[in-house]
């Protein structure tokens, strides 16, 4: 009985700790349900994401790039078949081994190699590994060849940018290459990138990114944990970035290049009532072609090292003293502000007899003398000392404030060209606050033959004969087409505001601001009266470009030479008065030309800078004069195209 | 003692099979067949090794629990001891011959099977703790000196699986041997005693640990501190099971488990796979069939008559319960990952031959349970 006693106390105390046990695995069961309930219903959808960026991978597909097209939708810049050669790491087993076989195969040196190491160690596993992104024809066929031996290898047909016309263009269109740390920080280039993907570093390329760039695909696969593809989601399609249209007509674009060979200087042509440029030549130049893939360390010195800078943009980052080819806008602003009667005299006689003011002698260009002058004649063969005396009457501050209205001081394109310089249209102020001194009289009076502190880039000279040659009424200059404006209307408004309103109702004289397409000008006789006096200068017997002239009146040009010293001209250099090809070529004058076309109804304007080229009126005015004729060649051509006979081209 | 098998021989055949537990047979195949269904899809849905494996293995011990089910209760009592012995002997076996499986030695190779021990261990403890005590008058329970062996018969197996080294199942004989202890009536105070003094040895104890092992417990409680590494497990397991959401993503389209972002999916992570395809609804629901399970077990444990029977059926509930919470709790990242199986679930021969062998006697008790074992 007591065993049984015992037994029932045993009992007893088992099912009150069973109970007890039991009453603990509830708890802790609960304690299981709660989680369940916190990680599937509460935090669902973070686990959801997870999940998904576990097992969907995304691959980023390169777009096509934007086309730049010329005025005539010519391709300008394209993109073209290449031949690369892909690595798949995650397919590779001895990496060494493949790069070896590759490196005999298509014969790559040791400095690419060692690029390609460093490339690869930035590279995640399941990436692609770009070996070549431009082979030849027999490369690509030999690797082809000898695929079975190459694991991970992949032969791709791809593209890449092509500049057609290579060297012609180089300075408007740009190029591409590789992104670099900073062009990523660009938002445009930053949404849009794909590693491998070029990206523009000069000129419309890298202005108009925005544009060309285009939007990349993406292709959507769901992976197991190694990262291998199973099947395929979703496959956004890449979109090509948009064409940009170029005002640019590329076969005066070649001939202006084609001029320039050989020599150091720019060519601009621009449309004077539209501000379309038609033409934006620089020399030397160079190919953009070679910077796509990479460009190789020789070729880069060549252009480094050139003394005549090719990589330089000298129609909108060239500065030079206008000199002469500023006397138009001198004579300008003198008869606007009613200074001087145009038929005011002054005698120029000579190296003897310089003209003096406080003591400095200032000498015209001719050392004989020009004699007795009146301003149309002084335009006509530029006369120095009639621009001396009219400088000094004029003032600097007014002078300052025709020349920036007439496109002056500012840069031409806006924010298209890193590049682009402002220039610099001195006066007393900007003295003042610059330099911190004050003006002399003396400057003034060389600032009227163009040189001095002024500095212009041949696009602005372009510009300001534009400006004139339309009967002074101010344009947009602009080099890709704008298709917001309808040209027909605006050159339509500008020639019925030409014959019916010679006289401006209020003085604006002092405000440098006028909207596009507004006269500028305050009397239409000073302007006429400049233009005639171009014309003077290249049609008339003893004009500065007499020699560069066409008497058909379809071609028939007015223009202005200019000649910008680069160093101060001394006493010895008159006495000896050597002939260009005699001097040190860095030492050698500037040769300028501007001028506008045809001169009956004229449409187109242009300027010419040979750098170093000694006299305008030998280096600038016959190539100007070249140019101007294929310029009106094609005038036909053109307008019908911008009018919409696109069949044309 | 006559007495005893008059008694026992007056079990009818017919008798035996009223007696049956019926509910607790059906909450087996219930879950039997939730692992099949749960082991294909670990396969991605295809007919292949561990679905042929698991269902010749389910039905093999299922019927082996059948017929062991018959055994007399009291022939389990009396050889009690032998099966431990058995246990081991079959553990110091491992230690020497075992064959090895990335990094651990737990297996005898019998050719049809790799017969792990340390899961047979587990019932072994069970077993022979509740015949210990079934002998021990309840004035003794308290005195060290029978406190002694059941701690050296616990000490030993213990020591041998950790040597293996398999940390979890020798943390899981331990919790049933601890548990027994407890139902066995051992006062409280050596609870506390125990439980401070493992709070203090603490320390030491982690220096023992195996590098692997250590690092477990670390990225227990910062899984992000190494998530390609020791954290991935427990990362991947969490995503997929919170992925699964209220109705899961559907039967064989749990993602991370067919992308094999899952390790261990068919073993100790099957919970997982499941929780992730069949969602909350899915995995409360299975959780309920465990708990029914061992309610049943406990209720069995209620109507015995022998002390011993009561004992084996709440010290095997108990340990049931802690292979499922163990098993839960890791996967759902609020217990370090030790190896544990998920019982029955989990695809594995000796873990499922141990809860089969445990069954039975627990269905033992149950047919046999007017059985008087009396103490000798």
């Amino acid at each position: 009985m007591l065993n049984r006693g015992r037994n029932i106390e045993k009992g007893r105390v088992i099912t009150r700790r069973m109970f007890i046990l039991a009453a603990a695995k509830i708890l802790l069961f609960a304690g299981i349900s709660s989680r369940l309930y916190n990680l599937q219903i509460s935090d669902r959808e973070k686990y959801e994401i997870l999940s998904d960026k576990n097992r969907i991978r995304e691959w980023k597909t390169p777009p096509q790039r934007g086309i730049i097209v010329d005025n005539f939708n010519k391709v300008l810049a394209s993109n073209d078949r290449v031949f690369q050669l892909h690595l798949i790491l995650d397919e590779i087993n001895d990496f060494d081994v493949t790069i070896f076989k590759i490196k005999n195969i298509i014969g790559l040196d040791q400095f690419e190699i060692k690029k390609l190491y460093k490339k690869k160690e930035r590279l995640k596993p399941w990436d692609t590994l770009v070996v070549s992104d431009n082979l030849t024809w027999e490369q690509f066929s030999k690797i082809n060849l000898y695929l079975h031996e190459l694991e991970g290898a992949k032969p791709v047909l791809s593209t890449s940018r092509f500049y057609p016309y290579a060297n012609d263009l180089v300075h408007i269109v740009g190029y591409v290459g590789d992104a670099s740390p900073k062009d990523l920080e660009k938002p445009e280039i930053k949404e849009n990138f794909v590693p491998g993907l070029k990206v523009g570093k000069y000129g419309i390329e890298n202005s108009q990114e925005k544009m060309l760039i285009g939007n990349y695909g993406i292709k959507r696969y769901e992976v197991n944990a190694s990262g291998k593809r199973i099947s395929q989601i979703d496959y956004i399609k890449e979109r090509q970035g948009n064409k940009v249209n170029l005002t640019i007509d590329i076969e005066i674009q070649k001939y202006a290049q084609e001029l320039l060979k050989g020599k150091s200087g720019s060519i601009c042509a621009m449309d004077i009532y539209t501000g379309e440029v038609v033409a934006m030549a620089s020399s030397p130049t160079y190919d953009p072609n070679k910077f796509t893939h990479g460009i190789n360390q020789k070729d880069w010195q060549e252009i480094r090292n050139n003394p005549l800078k090719p990589l330089i943009n000298k129609s909108i980052a060239g500065l030079y003293s206008p000199g002469s080819t500023f006397k138009p806008l001198v004579a300008l602003a003198a008869l606007e502000y009613g200074i001087l009667d145009p038929n005011k005299t002054i005698r120029c006689k000579g190296h003897k007899h310089p003209y003096e003011l406080y003591g400095v002698k200032y000498h015209c260009w001719k050392k004989e003398g020009h004699g007795y002058m009146k301003l149309r004649n002084a335009i006509k063969q530029s006369c120095d000392i009639y621009f001396y005396e009219m400088a000094r009457l004029l003032g600097v501050d007014k002078l300052s404030i025709i020349a920036k209205r007439y496109g002056l001081g500012t840069n031409v394109l806006g924010d298209l060209y890193d590049d682009e310089k402002n220039g610099l249209v001195p006066d007393t102020k900007w003295k003042r606050r610059t330099l911190e001194q004050s003006w002399y009289l003396g400057e003034t009076v060389i600032n009227g033959i163009g040189q001095g502190y002024i500095q212009t880039t041949p696009l602005q000279l372009c510009l300001m004969t534009a400006q004139i040659a339309n009967g002074g009424y101010k344009i947009k200059p602009h080099i890709i087409k704008d298709e917001s404006i309808n040209y027909k209307d605006v050159i339509n408004k500008i020639k019925l505001d030409q014959s019916n309103f010679p006289l401006h109702e209020r003085n604006y004289l002092d405000d440098i601001n006028v909207e596009y397409y507004q006269r500028m000008y305050h009397k239409k006789s000073n302007i006429n009266f400049v233009l005639d006096a171009m014309f003077g200068s290249t049609n008339e017997q003893y004009g500065t470009s007499y020699k560069s002239r066409y008497d058909d009146p379809k071609y028939q040009f007015a223009g202005k030479t200019g000649t910008s010293q680069v160093r101060r001209i001394t006493d010895l250099d008159r006495e000896l008065d050597l002939d260009t090809e005699q001097i040190d070529y860095k030492k050698r004058d500037h040769a300028l030309y501007v001028a506008f076309a045809p001169y009956k109804d004229p449409r187109y304007a242009i300027s010419v800078i040979i750098e170093h080229g000694g006299s305008g009126s030998k280096a600038a005015a016959p190539l100007a004069s070249k140019l101007i004729k294929r310029i009106i060649d094609r005038h036909k051509l053109r307008e019908q195209f911008n009018n919409g006979n696109t069949s044309l081209a | 003692m006559l007495r005893e098998r008059i008694q026992a021989s007056n079990y009818s055949f017919l008798d035996k099979l009223k007696s049956i537990d019926y509910l607790l047979i059906l909450l087996i195949l219930a879950i039997g067949s939730i692992s099949v269904f749960a082991i294909y899809s670990t396969e991605g849905g295809k007919f292949s090794f561990y679905t042929k494996n698991h269902i010749i293995r389910l039905s093999v011990f299922f019927s082996l629990f059948l017929v062991l089910s018959f055994v007399r209760v009291s022939t389990w009592y009396k050889n009690a001891y032998l099966f431990y012995l058995i246990g081991l002997i079959l553990l110091l076996v491992v230690l020497f011959f075992g064959i090895s499986a990335s990094g651990a030695t737990r297996w005898i190779n019998l050719y049809f099977l790799n017969l792990q021990p340390s899961e047979l261990m587990k019932i072994a403890v069970i077993i022979c703790f509740a015949r210990y005590y079934h002998r021990i008058q309840s004035s003794d329970i308290q005195s060290i000196k029978f406190l002694i062996q059941p701690i050296i018969l616990l000490i030993v197996p213990c020591y041998l699986v950790i040597q293996q080294p398999d940390l979890g199942t020798s943390i899981l004989i331990a919790g049933s041997g601890i548990a027994i202890i407890w139902l066995a009536g051992l006062n409280i105070k050596y609870f506390v005693y125990s439980g401070l003094l493992l709070l203090v040895s603490l320390p030491f104890a982690i220096s023992i640990l195996k590098p692997y092992q250590k690092s477990r417990i670390l990225t227990f409680f910062n899984p992000d501190r190494d998530p390609l590494g020791a954290g991935y497990q427990i990362i991947q397991s969490k995503i997929a099971i919170g992925s699964g959401g209220f109705f899961g993503k559907g039967y064989l389209k749990g993602t991370q488990s067919y992308l094999e972002f899952l390790p261990e999916k068919h073993t100790d992570f099957i919970f997982t796979l499941f929780s992730e395809e069949f969602g909350f609804l899915g995995s409360i629901i299975l959780l309920f069939l465990y708990i029914l399970l061992i309610y049943r077990i406990i209720n069995v444990g209620l109507v015995s008559r022998s002390f011993f029977a009561k004992l084996y059926c709440f010290g095997f509930a108990t340990a049931i319960f802690l292979y499922v919470f163990v098993n839960i709790a890791m996967v759902l990242g609020m217990l370090p990952i030790v190896g544990a199986p998920l019982p029955i679930m989990s695809y594995g021969g000796s873990s499922l031959l141990s809860i089969m062998l445990g069954l039975s006697i627990v269905m033992s008790c149950k047919i046999y349970n007017q059985e008087q074992i009396s103490v000798y």
